[in-house]
């Protein structure tokens, strides 16, 4: 028993025992070697993403409570690649001055709340993943106001953490509802009682599709998104942007597709609705963004409205696509802000015009911006455009041909916008662009594998057959 | 390896080869060896397809490969040609190759603008080679990213409003073409097998009429605004006027010629019930588009404009004769295809040239400039006669074609549209000699004009390559209509003609 909880809870516990060590190594090392836990961290979280790779049996635990399938297993390397791309990029902020004595501290609670989407996305009832989204949310207000000597991150922080109170307690109460529908909390009696669709549940449904949209910043929902990203440090914009975003995603789609297939009816119409109305608002806000992450916040709200294209249909199809889509979203989107975050620590410039010209003295950045936001609006020879392709696939397997019109509108709307930055950074002139950036190493290799990632993971199929193959084990 | 793939490989390694150039010597040169060995391989592939045909292979599509690419979903690369393909292959080749030369003197940037360059003809290369729908749309989407760079970077004019328009109308353009893909994909195996994205195979199968009515606008539509469809052709004027003359060439020579090619390929040949439901609409759009452009042209004073809308009058014509749905008319339309393509980028590339030298577009700044420059005069009044459909050029055969075809429909609907059509031989006539009139015969209206050089020999090269074949085409079109083309259009003319 106690070797197959090993077994089976293996990745959970090894990023733990990560978060742990961590906190052990910053406990008893001198000052002087206090930047060196961090090399330790990032050693071993890439082996814990490698090892993530293995193949390797599922199992449920606890009775029902946790459980764990090859494409559970993916969903956590898709986020563990992300969270490692992250600590990259976190390298030289945690450098700054009025961070380093505190930088270790930030690994562990990184580390936490991805343990806590572990949780969310291998829950087998109600109480894991409640358990697990508080584990990933709590602590993510603290990431949010790190730089607590800045206002605006503090501001950030207190805002996410009042969002985050308010979309729980939506969930919670969802949740409560369906077991006094069902009369327990875990799936599979979900499953098997829950088959007529009552107004109870239909209330249920609606609190917890809700809080969930929350947290995935779906519009009308998303009034906390851009001044959190705004205000919190860079690393952890981007950490919400992809990693956390991710993770719900996921989460939404094992929710509907595994336990709530017989209300397809009820949630169907909800999702495309809350989809096209996603992709407008976030696209059209995005237009007006002078900010680089208030940008980048916008532009991730409308991409979170696409993924919801893949949800509509209880089909494997669309549990493939998302997590295609997250992936690729993940290595876009992180390309996008490493290179906002090597400009934002070598001049503290953060808005779009200070983008003029920035392809004369850096050229390599620039073409790596371009790369990222190409691939963000879905343009070949890059990975976006498969993935976007993929999702209108599914959507239009479902029959929903005037939802992709819808989508495919907006994707035009976006590389509107997304053209304004390589506009600015390859056509505006400007006598006095932004000086030759040398960003730190980690930073580079970061960038560097995004850009391996954005070529290759789209136009060669192998990725794709993979998670293909992985989720037909579901 | 297919020969096929050689298309979209050779560019690349051009490409690649570009990126270790050192100065912009070495960048043109690269980019003239790959253009030339490109177009060495378009001979070989006529050759090699002549030997096929003659070895009395009447398969549709020849040399035809499938390379897997999304096996789970059944997305394949697959290859394979027929004469309509091999034809704008064969276009497409002589257009970017006369485009390197046109762009000699590129010294902004060279790297990047050639590499954009070469990216954008890469696109198009794999979209004629693939038969595979999704394949298709993947290299139709690749020739996006270059296109925005090249105009907004190296444009001249309001170059950014031009270049954002563009991309953003030729986007909402896929918009409606992936829509129309994804529903032939789902209705592609009607009996329940393999879905898939193969035209060969989606061929094989009717797809509901009801279906048909659905998706075929937004395919007619989608390819219809790169190939001007009245009234989504506003991109084209300021898209052409603004690009630097290579592009420009490209862009009207060639990419309008693949939403054309699109129309027929895909919306057409798939789709051919719905052709007939909708086409009289799609029809009077394209006779509008037609008179339109013409007229557009007589009212502009700026020689990029003037070619611009007449490619927005040719362009039409072309889906004009397509829609008529009988050999003569279609066979005019592909032919027009090609002999437009070489013909529009003779225009871009002299305007370019000129342009370089007066730096003026306006034609009533300048004037007597054949004595100046007696090369490139005599050049724009050739293009000129091949333009208005002089006889012994390629415009005059194609057109002729298009409107005896379109005249062998004896309803009234199809006369009165024919005829609104053939007006437009007139009206191009107008422009062309007024044109030629103002700027090259009369007096020389500006003196800095008088010390203005004739062409250089990369300019001699790239006018002389395209005014061959114009004549080429001209003399011969038998070769093109039915040599190379000969029953490429019967698979399509059969489907269009069965339920008729």
């Amino acid at each position: 028993m106690t070797y197959s909880i090993i077994s089976i809870m293996r990745q959970e516990l090894g990023l733990v025992v990560i978060a742990l060590l961590v906190l052990f190594f910053d406990l008893v090392v001198n000052e002087k070697n206090k930047q060196k836990v961090f090399l330790i961290a990032l050693a071993l979280f890439g082996l814990h993403t490698l090892a993530g790779f293995f193949p390797f049996e599922g199992g449920n635990l606890f009775g029902g409570m946790y459980s764990t399938q090859p494409v559970h297993i993916l969903m956590k390397n898709v986020l563990n690649i992300g969270v490692f791309l992250v600590l990259l990029m976190s390298a030289s902020w945690l450098k700054t001055p009025q961070i380093a004595n505190k930088s270790n501290e930030f690994l562990m609670i990184l580390l936490t709340t991805l343990s806590g989407m572990y949780f969310m996305i291998s829950a087998g009832d109600f109480l894991m993943f409640y358990i697990g989204l508080e584990i990933a949310s709590i602590p993510m207000a603290i990431l949010a106001a790190y730089e607590k000597f800045k206002s605006r991150s503090e501001e950030a922080g207190i805002k996410f953490l009042l969002n985050s109170a308010l979309s729980t307690g939506f969930l919670l109460f969802g949740l409560s509802l369906f077991y006094a529908a069902a009369g327990s909390i875990y799936f599979d009696d979900l499953t098997r009682t829950l088959s007529q669709p009552s107004p109870l549940v239909a209330l249920a449904l609606t609190f917890l599709l809700s809080g969930l949209a929350f947290k995935l910043s779906l519009v009308p929902f998303h009034f906390w998104t851009a001044d959190v990203y705004e205000g919190s440090p860079m690393v952890v914009t981007s950490y919400f942007s992809v990693i956390s975003k991710g993770a719900v995603a996921f989460v939404l789609g094992i929710l509907l597709f595994k336990v709530f297939p017989v209300f397809e009816g009820l949630w169907q119409n909800v999702i495309y609705t809350l989809a096209v109305a996603t992709m407008f608002l976030g696209n059209l806000f995005a237009i007006r963004q002078k900010n680089i992450k208030r940008f980048l916040a916008f532009s991730s709200i409308a991409q979170a409205g696409f993924i919801l294209l893949g949800l509509l249909h209880t089909d494997n199809l669309g549990i493939i696509v998302i997590i295609y889509f997250v992936l690729i979203y993940i290595l876009s989107n992180l390309a996008a802000f490493g290179v906002a975050q090597a400009v934002y620590a070598a001049s503290g410039k953060e808005n779009i015009e200070d983008y003029n010209g920035f392809y004369k003295t850096n050229p390599r950045l620039a073409l790596i911006m371009m790369l990222a936001l190409f691939s963000l609006s879905g343009i070949p020879p890059v990975a976006g455009f498969f993935s976007k392709f993929f999702l209108f696939t599914a959507a239009a397997k479902a029959g929903y041909y005037w939802l992709v019109f819808i989508a495919v509108v907006n994707t035009t709307i976006a590389l509107y916008y997304y053209l304004l930055v390589v506009k600015a950074m390859f056509i505006n002139p400007n006598p006095e662009p932004l000086p030759t950036i040398r960003s730190d190493k980690y930073l580079r290799s970061a960038l560097f594998i995004t850009v391996i990632g954005i070529f290759l993971t789209g136009i060669l199929s192998p990725v794709f057959e993979y998670i293909q193959a992985m989720v037909d084990k579901f | 390896m297919s020969f096929l793939l050689l298309f979209v490989i050779v560019p690349l390694l051009t490409v690649i080869a570009i990126l270790f150039s050192k100065d912009i010597k070495q960048t043109r040169w690269i980019a003239a060896i790959g253009m030339s060995v490109q177009l060495l391989l378009s001979a070989a592939l006529i050759l090699m397809y002549l030997k096929i045909r003659a070895a009395g292979i009447t398969d549709d599509f020849v040399m035809v490969k499938n390379l897997v690419w999304f096996p789970s979903l059944n997305f394949n690369l697959t290859l394979g040609v027929d004469g309509i393909s091999v034809s704008l292959i064969a276009l497409t080749s002589i257009v970017i190759f006369a485009g390197v030369f046109a762009s000699w003197q590129m010294e902004n940037l060279h790297r990047e603008f050639f590499i954009s360059l070469i990216v954008l003809a890469t696109g198009v290369f794999g979209f004629f080679i693939t038969i595979d729908l999704f394949a298709m749309f993947v290299f139709y989407e690749l020739a996006v990213i270059p296109m925005y760079l090249l105009i907004g970077i190296w444009g001249t004019g309001p170059k950014e409003y031009s270049a954002m328009k563009l991309t953003l109308m030729l986007m909402a353009g896929s918009a409606l073409i992936i829509v129309g893909l994804l529903g032939i994909y789902f209705h592609s195996a009607p009996d329940g097998g393999l879905l898939t994205m193969n035209l060969l195979e989606i061929s094989r199968h009717k797809i509901p009429e009801n279906v048909q009515n659905f998706l075929f606008p937004f395919l007619f539509v989608g390819f219809g605004i790169l190939g001007a469809l009245f009234p989504l052709h506003t991109w084209s004027p300021d898209g052409h006027a603004s690009a630097p003359t290579a592009v420009s060439m490209l862009h009207a020579g060639v990419l309008m010629k693949l939403g054309s090619y699109g129309v027929f390929r895909i919306a057409l040949f798939l789709l051919p019930e719905a052709a007939h439901n909708q086409g009289s609409l799609f029809l009077i759009l394209a006779t509008i588009g037609i008179v339109y452009g013409a007229l557009g042209a007589i009212m502009q004073k700026d020689l990029k404009y003037i070619n611009a809308y007449s490619s927005v009058s040719h362009c039409a014509l072309i889906l004009f004769g397509l829609l008529m749905f009988n050999r003569s008319a279609m066979d005019g339309a592909i032919l027009q295809m090609i002999s437009h393509g070489i013909m529009t980028a003779l225009f871009f590339a002299l305007i370019g040239m000129i342009y370089g030298r007066t730096h003026t577009r306006m034609i009533n700044e300048m004037g007597g400039l054949l004595k100046v420059m007696p090369l490139l005069g005599a050049a724009y009044i050739i293009g000129g006669l091949a333009s208005l459909g002089l006889p012994g050029f390629s415009g005059f055969v194609a057109e002729m074609m298009v409107f005896f075809g379109a005249f062998t429909h004896a309803d009234t609907f199809h006369r009165v549209v024919t005829v609104l059509a053939a007006s437009s031989i007139v009206i191009t006539a107008v422009y062309i000699l007024r044109v030629v009139g103002v700027f090259l015969m009369g007096p020389i209206k500006d003196e800095h004009h008088l010390h203005l050089t004739d062409a250089s020999w990369w300019e001699k090269l790239s006018v002389g390559t395209l005014l061959l074949f114009i004549t080429l085409i001209g003399v011969f079109p038998h070769f093109v209509t039915e040599t190379l083309i000969g029953n490429s259009l019967a698979p399509a003319l059969e489907r269009l003609m069965s339920n008729f």
